[in-house]
């Protein structure tokens, strides 16, 4: 049966190890998709509309065209058809500059009929909203509803009850690379696409579909990427209009989504309200939840969340509804539905907690099944301190008060098989490890060359790994759902294991031994039964002459497992007189298997919560009903987390199996939970709304004492 | 919103009365010398574009002629420009994120301080030492910050590296043992997605004290 092995065997595997593109990327030489440039390489820029909601009546290019410099200007919505949100794609322009394509931009002339729009879903669902999609009743889908248990029984047991609403606004991803590609075309027949994306062979398979190639016509490569967090799965309009900008003009076109476009049209998290109404039992037991919610992706559907989330409840009702509003479409955005589910029944779970009169921790130790997040709670309040916290909420002198909180979070990354790769040994001794997956900034790279060189004995900066690219004809799925690593690491080592039998092999005779008792370590390989014989790497592979050992892997079950439980303790400090809220510390212990390099999971866990910090108290797309525009489309007005915002955190690489799991999506779930019961403990008020911003604080405290 | 139909696009007079205001500001602030006078056509189409002037500007120990529109960022220059004899620029480790001083993706050094070089004009940039993040090292010899950034894993897709390191290693030059608060103010210009942080504070401190 295929493993791991034991941690103390491991030379590299379970270690700190810094990526290997390190020095590419400290010495600014890393290339990514923004900073190829190509000879006679035109920039290409898309017109979008301002208007939410409107029918194009008239498209006039030709001043865009006869400006110097511009090479191409296409349509891009036809005339006759509806626009349906801000920054829905007109026209494209390619031009010399990007500031003659930013001119050019400026002179295409649109005549658009504005319509009825409405941006916000309290808007939308009113009495006599303007409808906006045409296959739903009103602007909201079916609702979607679950039940099991005995509802009413449940309340009927139940010595507590919580009513309350919980709202989570929405949020976009905000990639500081923007969605964008490079296209170059050979002879009409053959597409290079340099792209910012997650998914280098959905792009490859999306563009050949468009443009009627066959798949080994179009290479898609991706040697870094800028940040994805799940909205960057396919070329979309941009990477198809630099494709076909190329095309006309015959030379390389880059197209890059302006900042504000990538606010939206890139993708977003869908908002979340929910009003949940839920009892316990007097011994602590969650017995009945019922929960009616909607939330918003845009004009499309897809606005789930999960509720409840992680804690056991036996008897449920739960109904949740999409809500379409005029403004761009909500895609993945890390661990979709999870953070703001968990917020909300964190929440909850407080609220219960204290009408029960429990500690908030031992209400979760009774209703969390789950008995790897048991073990975290015990560590992880150690860890904060929890007995520090205080019983009564709110309580103490001086206007700076602090709380402790804690929230839960759980999520799959168990990969699954179709990733192929090669792992291939040279006579010169020279290692490569290819495979068509892409590095996103999750350090895959590096853990490849840290399976590969673990199981040949040498080091990783030995192991040549070429990912993000099709041409090699080794296709892996996109990068998502925290799939990546235990969908691509079992290949690897099998296929390394296989290059390293069929080297065993070769050797033997000359080792005079059977290829069993073979091993390699440190650049060297002997026999186990005689530890006299041995043989360097060099040497070895120097007896291939002229051939390479070149072997494909499988992906083996036994070597990945899926669930990811993860528990964060927060600490913060609330000023009850400017509502300013400092968070000081986080403690996440995060469930994560086998982690292949110890120092990249712990940076995962640190983005995590600091994206997860990010939802709690910062971040919220602002529309105007008014104008149907979003108000904060910028990194000036749309505030992310900054150095000022940054607590002490402690993630604990919390792994208790050696089987590899996913854990780029988990560590951002239980964070705003954990901050918004942090913030009640302290000051005695609960806010209900993310973000958790100082003018919520101060309405929650002025409410309180009228 | 009662008239129905709108018009979006530019209306033309507007925008060259905005570009015409544009020019003259930096044509007033800018040594006037440097811009080869065009023609002053009131109703060009393109009147801040066609302006150039021809600049040298000092680019990691390296002068670079290069054609400038008023207009052009520092940033452009650095990533798009090509230089007179047909060279191309190339040095794209500074990245355009924000587009508005916001972020600290573009940060470059100029005389040795920080400086959003996407809100710097090109001609601007005349006359002063511009270092970029390719140009801290010492040849094969990392700076300290650099070597420290990767000790560390302070980087994960790295695409806001280059801005960290260059005002990383701009805060060092000022202040050579900063404590934890001031490596926050001192980096509280650049902008991480990932959350890569509580890293870069361990190697602005570890880098500090190799330095």
């Amino acid at each position: 049966m295929a493993s791991w092995g034991e941690a103390s065997e491991s030379r590299l595997i379970g270690k700190r190890i810094p990526r290997l593109s390190g020095r590419d990327k400290v010495t600014g030489k890393a290339k990514y998709t923004f900073d190829i440039n190509r000879p006679g390489m035109l920039y290409g820029r898309i017109l979008r509309s301002e208007i939410a909601h409107a029918n194009v009546v008239g498209l006039d290019l030709s001043e865009a065209e006869a400006l110097p410099g511009v090479e191409a200007v296409i349509p891009i919505i036809e005339v006759g058809k509806k626009i349906r949100y801000q920054g829905q794609e007109i026209a494209a322009v390619a031009a010399e500059t990007d500031d003659i394509a930013k001119d050019a931009v400026r002179l295409i002339r649109v005549d658009l009929e504005e319509l009825p729009y409405v941006v916000t879903e309290a808007d939308a669902m009113a009495e006599g909203a303007p409808q906006i999609r045409d296959d739903w009743e009103g602007n909201q889908s079916e609702p979607g509803v679950r039940e099991a248990g005995d509802l009413e029984g449940g309340f009927a047991q139940a010595a507590v009850e919580v009513e309350a609403t919980y709202h989570a606004p929405v949020q976009t991803h905000v990639c500081l690379e923007t969605h964008g590609h490079v296209a170059e075309w050979e002879d009409d027949q053959n597409l290079t696409v340099w792209a910012s994306t997650q998914a280098v062979f959905g792009t490859r398979r999306d563009l050949a579909g468009s443009f009627n190639l066959p798949a080994n016509q179009v290479r898609v490569i991706t040697e870094h990427m800028g940040g994805g967090f799940g909205s960057k799965f396919g070329p979309g309009v941009e990477g198809r209009t630099a494709a076909e900008l190329a095309r006309m003009t015959g030379r390389a076109v880059k197209l890059m989504l302006t900042r504000k476009a990538e606010h939206l049209v890139a993708g977003n998290r869908p908002s979340m309200i929910q009003h949940v109404r839920a009892g316990a039992t007097g011994d602590g037991r969650l017995i009945a939840y019922d929960m009616k919610g909607y939330g918003t992706g845009g004009i499309s559907s897809g606005a789930g969340f999960q509720a409840p989330y992680v804690y056991h409840v036996p008897n449920l009702r739960t109904e949740k509804v999409n809500v379409a509003v005029n403004v761009g479409n909500q895609r993945a955005m890390r661990a979709p539905g999870h953070p703001q589910g968990a917020f909300a029944m964190d929440s909850l779970m407080d609220e219960l907690a204290e009408k029960l009169g429990m500690n908030p921790l031992e209400f979760r130790r009774i209703n969390d099944p789950n008995e790897t997040r048991q073990a975290q709670y015990t560590l992880g309040a150690q860890e904060i301190g929890w007995h520090r916290r205080k019983s009564v909420p709110g309580s103490g002198t001086g206007v700076k008060k602090r709380g402790m909180g804690l929230g839960s979070g759980q999520w799959g990354g168990g990969g699954g098989a179709g990733t192929q790769a090669r792992v291939t040994i040279n006579s010169d001794g020279s290692v490569e490890a290819v495979t068509g997956t892409q590095d996103l900034g999750t350090g895959v790279r590096t853990a490849i060359a840290i399976i590969v060189a673990e199981e040949l004995g040498l080091n990783p900066t030995d192991i040549s790994v070429k990912v993000g690219d099709t041409a090699p004809g080794l296709p892996s799925g996109g990068s998502g759902g925290s799939q990546t690593m235990a969908s691509v690491a079992p290949v690897i080592k099998t296929a390394a294991a296989a290059a390293k039998q069929k080297l065993f092999a070769r050797i033997a005779p000359q080792l005079e031994a059977p290829v069993e008792d073979l091993r390699v370590g440190n650049h060297t390989i002997y026999v186990v039964s005689d530890r006299t014989k041995t043989i360097k790497w060099g040497q070895a592979t120097g007896l291939l002459g002229m051939e390479s050992i070149s072997e494909s892997g499988q992906w083996d079950e036994e070597l990945r497992q899926g669930g990811a439980a993860g528990t964060q303790f927060a600490e913060v400090e609330v000023d009850i007189e400017t509502g300013e809220l400092r968070v000081i510390k986080i403690v996440a212990v995060q469930d994560c298997g086998l982690a292949i390099n110890r120092l990249a999971t712990e940076s995962q866990i640190n983005g995590g919560v600091i994206m997860g910090l990010g939802q709690a108290i910062l971040e919220e797309r602002f529309m105007d009903p008014q104008t149907g525009r979003m108000l904060n489309a910028n990194l000036e007005d749309y505030k992310v987390p900054g150095t000022f915002e940054i607590p002490e955190i402690k993630s604990i690489v919390f792994d208790t199996h050696r089987k590899v799991t996913g854990v780029g999506e988990p560590p951002c779930i239980p964070t705003p939970g954990a901050i918004a019961n942090a913030v009640y403990n302290a000051i005695g008020v609960r806010v209900r709304e993310l973000p958790i911003t100082p003018d919520r604080i101060l309405n929650a405290l002025a409410e309180q004492k009228a | 919103m009662p008239d129905k139909e709108k018009k979006q696009g530019t209306n033309i007079s507007r925008r060259n009365f905005l570009k015409g205001v544009g020019t003259g500001t930096v044509a007033a602030t800018v040594a006037p010398s440097v811009l080869i006078s065009g023609e002053k056509a009131a109703d060009a189409q393109m009147d801040a574009a066609v302006e150039r002037a021809t600049v040298t500007l000092h680019i990691n120990g390296a002068p670079y002629v290069v054609e400038v529109e008023a207009r052009t960022t520092l940033l452009t220059v650095l990533r798009d420009g090509i230089d007179t004899t047909g060279n191309t620029i190339d040095l794209t480790g500074a990245k355009l994120i924000c587009d508005r001083g916001e972020c600290g993706g573009c940060t470059v050094m100029i005389d040795g301080n920080p400086v959003y070089a996407c809100m710097m004009l090109a001609m601007d940039a005349q006359d002063k030492q511009i270092t970029t993040v390719e140009g801290l090292a010492d040849g094969d010899d990392l700076h300290p910050v650099q070597e420290a950034f990767i000790q560390h894993d302070a980087l994960m897709c790295g695409f806001c590296t280059p801005g960290f390191v260059v005002s990383s290693a701009a805060l060092l030059n000022e202040n050579a043992k900063p404590t934890l608060e001031e490596i926050k103010v001192g980096l509280s210009g650049n902008t991480c997605r990932c959350g890569t942080y509580p890293f870069i504070f361990d190697a602005v401190k570890t880098a500090s004290r190799k330095m």
